[in-house]
């Protein structure tokens, strides 16, 4: 049961809504609750029970901590401040045990459902390399519905709870609300404790107001997925599959579809979910915001992917930044090695953790974990030529907020992206490799427009709904950049144009929307992670 | 204070930080650069900084970053 689906959007949705309003106040976090794990057992079945027992587990982690800290407030009374410190050290100590185990139980259960065939296969392969006859069985393993999200979301939680910045909470209906909420559990975002938890406990009630903000981010979702997304999808789909018969301009024009095409499913299921939280009265956290306006590699995963970005520099980047192998380099670096390579090598240790996880969280393949390594070079590819770049431009008097300067880092943060979601798309790191190459091979220019694209099963009219579906997103975009749309924005426009709106949205989607004869039902990408 | 002002000159001494109130939000302060005090502070003050103080609150002003450096001296 997709998001996008009729049976998600006009039975499953309006019959939470009804029952969450006719519930009592006090009770509506278990009409949500139950929704989700309804919502979770219709994809997943019984394997509901990972996400039960991951709510249990993280539950009894949170509160041991939270015992032993209360343990620690008990032995350090009434000792001076010097013998306070030592025994608070050694709570501290037992207490990073007690998350280290949290965090481990979460990651072998992810890592057993996610990798064991992976790493069965890859080491199958070594020790056949090697004359070996013995070898791991793979098996098969069925994975729940994103767990790759609420595992992060858990491990979050018991972080914050470690460190402080979160109470325990003791009510374990009200943590397995935060992890098993419906609208999130398939594709995130990734949400803080501190950012649903309560508005999720809280049990407003539906108001107008929210329930036509909501539908209104929902059409706008659909718009992106159903117009746009799934129209690239029949593209995109023809090339990667068959990209041994296709070179030059028809690799590179995959690529860029196949980017448009994630983009708008992942930003349209977004607003599908975000539109879904809004109606019960929660305001999910943002996960896209004009990505394709950046002009570096590194501000494109500060618009892109929001939640993830921060997750991973939050519990991943800044722990590994302040950790004792990279103080230890900080001195030594600084003494022997001087203030650049000290911060290029803290960059690097620092940034390595974060972009081998993004790799392999996408999913168990090689081609996940080479996007990732392409991201970390880059980056610190950016960092380490950054003084040489900030003295060419002084020399060469280069305004780096002209326009002009500005549209050419765009244009070159495009092909960084196109180039990365080739690989991420490709069907293995061996056949990411080979389309990235055969792009440099007969270009030929001309097949964009001497019919070879009608080939597709896609027709003119097709990318023309395409081409001005993009164009209508990327004014939506630019206005949102300038502050002049968005929520508050549409609600300055006068009543008949928003009402013009509204309708031209459901308009669009009913007519020019990617369904019925001739269309395939696409499934969600990131359901899939 | 002076220790501290002289520390973020180094980082960027195009900077006014004493009139900026939210130098991690408007991204004067980029992971990188925050990586980089943090790392300064430790030495220069002697603390020992945890990744739960790497947030905005902490580090958005030079009044916020001295507050948490004397909290953690006193702790």
């Amino acid at each position: 049961m997709a998001y996008h689906t009729s049976i998600y959007l006009f039975v499953f949705l309006p019959v939470v809504l009804l029952v969450y309003q006719l519930t009592p106040k006090k009770l509506r976090w278990m009409t949500l609750l139950l929704s989700g794990y309804v919502f979770f057992w219709m994809i997943s079945g019984k394997l509901v029970l990972y996400l039960i027992g991951t709510t249990l587990f993280t539950h009894y982690i949170g509160v041991w901590m939270s015992w032993m800290k209360l343990q620690c407030e008990t032995a350090v009374s009434g000792l001076t401040k010097e013998e306070s410190s030592i025994v608070k050290k050694r709570y501290k100590q037992k207490e990073k045990w007690i998350l280290i185990g949290g965090i481990l139980g979460l990651l072998l259960a992810l890592a057993y459902l996610k990798y064991y065939n992976f790493f069965a296969k890859n080491i199958n392969a070594i020790i056949g390399a090697w004359g070996g006859s013995y070898a791991l069985q793979t098996k098969e393993l069925l994975l729940p519905i994103g767990i790759s999200f609420y595992t992060l979301q858990a491990i979050g939680y018991m972080a914050d709870v470690y460190w402080g910045k979160l109470k325990v909470e003791q009510h374990p209906g009200k943590l397995a609300l935060f992890l098993g909420f419906f609208p999130q559990i398939m594709e995130g975002p990734i949400s803080m404790y501190s950012q649903t938890a309560d508005a999720l406990w809280q049990g407003a009630p539906i108001t107008g107001e929210n329930l036509s903000k909501g539908s209104v981010r929902i059409l706008w979702g659909l718009f992106k997925k159903m117009i746009i997304a799934d129209r690239l999808y029949v593209f995109v789909q023809a090339i990667f599959e068959h990209y041994e018969m296709y070179h030059g301009v028809m690799i590179a024009a995959a690529a860029v579809a196949y980017t448009v095409q994630l983009y708008m499913e992942f930003s349209g299921c977004m607003d599908i979910i975000i539109g879904s939280g809004r109606m019960f009265g929660i305001t999910l956290p943002e996960n896209f915001r004009q990505p394709f306006a950046s002009r570096s590699a590194a501000e494109f995963w500060r618009r892109w992917h929001i939640t993830l970005g921060v997750w991973f520099k939050t519990y991943v980047f800044y722990p590994v930044s302040v950790s004792g192998l990279v103080k230890r380099w900080n001195k030594f670096g600084r003494k022997h090695l001087g203030k650049y390579l000290t911060k290029l090598g803290v960059s690097a240790l620092s940034l390595f953790p974060v972009w081998i996880c993004n790799g392999l969280w996408h999913g168990a393949r090689w081609s996940y974990i080479f996007y990732g390594m392409y991201y970390f070079v880059i980056l610190l590819g950016g960092i380490a030529i950054e003084p040489v770049r900030n003295k060419v431009l002084d020399a060469c008097h280069i305004n780096e907020n002209a326009w002009y300067f500005r549209l050419i880092q765009i244009l070159k943060t495009w092909m960084i992206i196109f180039t990365g979601e080739l690989f991420f798309r490709a069907n293995g790191l061996r056949a990411g490799i080979s389309m990235f190459f055969s792009m440099f091979r007969n270009f030929e220019l001309q097949r964009l427009w001497d019919g070879t694209m009608l080939t597709f099963g896609l027709d003119q009219a097709d990318y023309l709904v395409v081409v001005v579906g993009c164009v209508v997103v990327a004014i939506v975009g630019m206005m949102k950049e300038r502050n002049l749309l968005g929520e508050a924005g549409l609600q300055k426009l006068c009543l008949p144009m928003r009402w013009a709106i509204y309708y031209g949205l459901i308009l669009a989607v009913v007519i020019l929307g990617a369904y019925g004869i001739g269309y395939q039902q696409v499934d969600m990408i990131y359901a899939g992670f | 204070m002076e220790k501290l002002l002289d520390i973020l000159m180094e980082i960027d001494d195009s900077i006014d930080w004493k009139a900026q109130k939210a130098l991690v939000n408007d991204r004067l302060l980029d992971s990188f650069a925050v990586i980089s005090l943090i790392a300064e502070l430790e030495e220069q003050f002697d603390i020992e900084i945890e990744a739960a103080e790497i947030i905005p609150e902490n580090l958005n002003s030079v009044d916020a970053i001295w507050k948490m450096i004397q909290r953690l001296k006193e702790n």
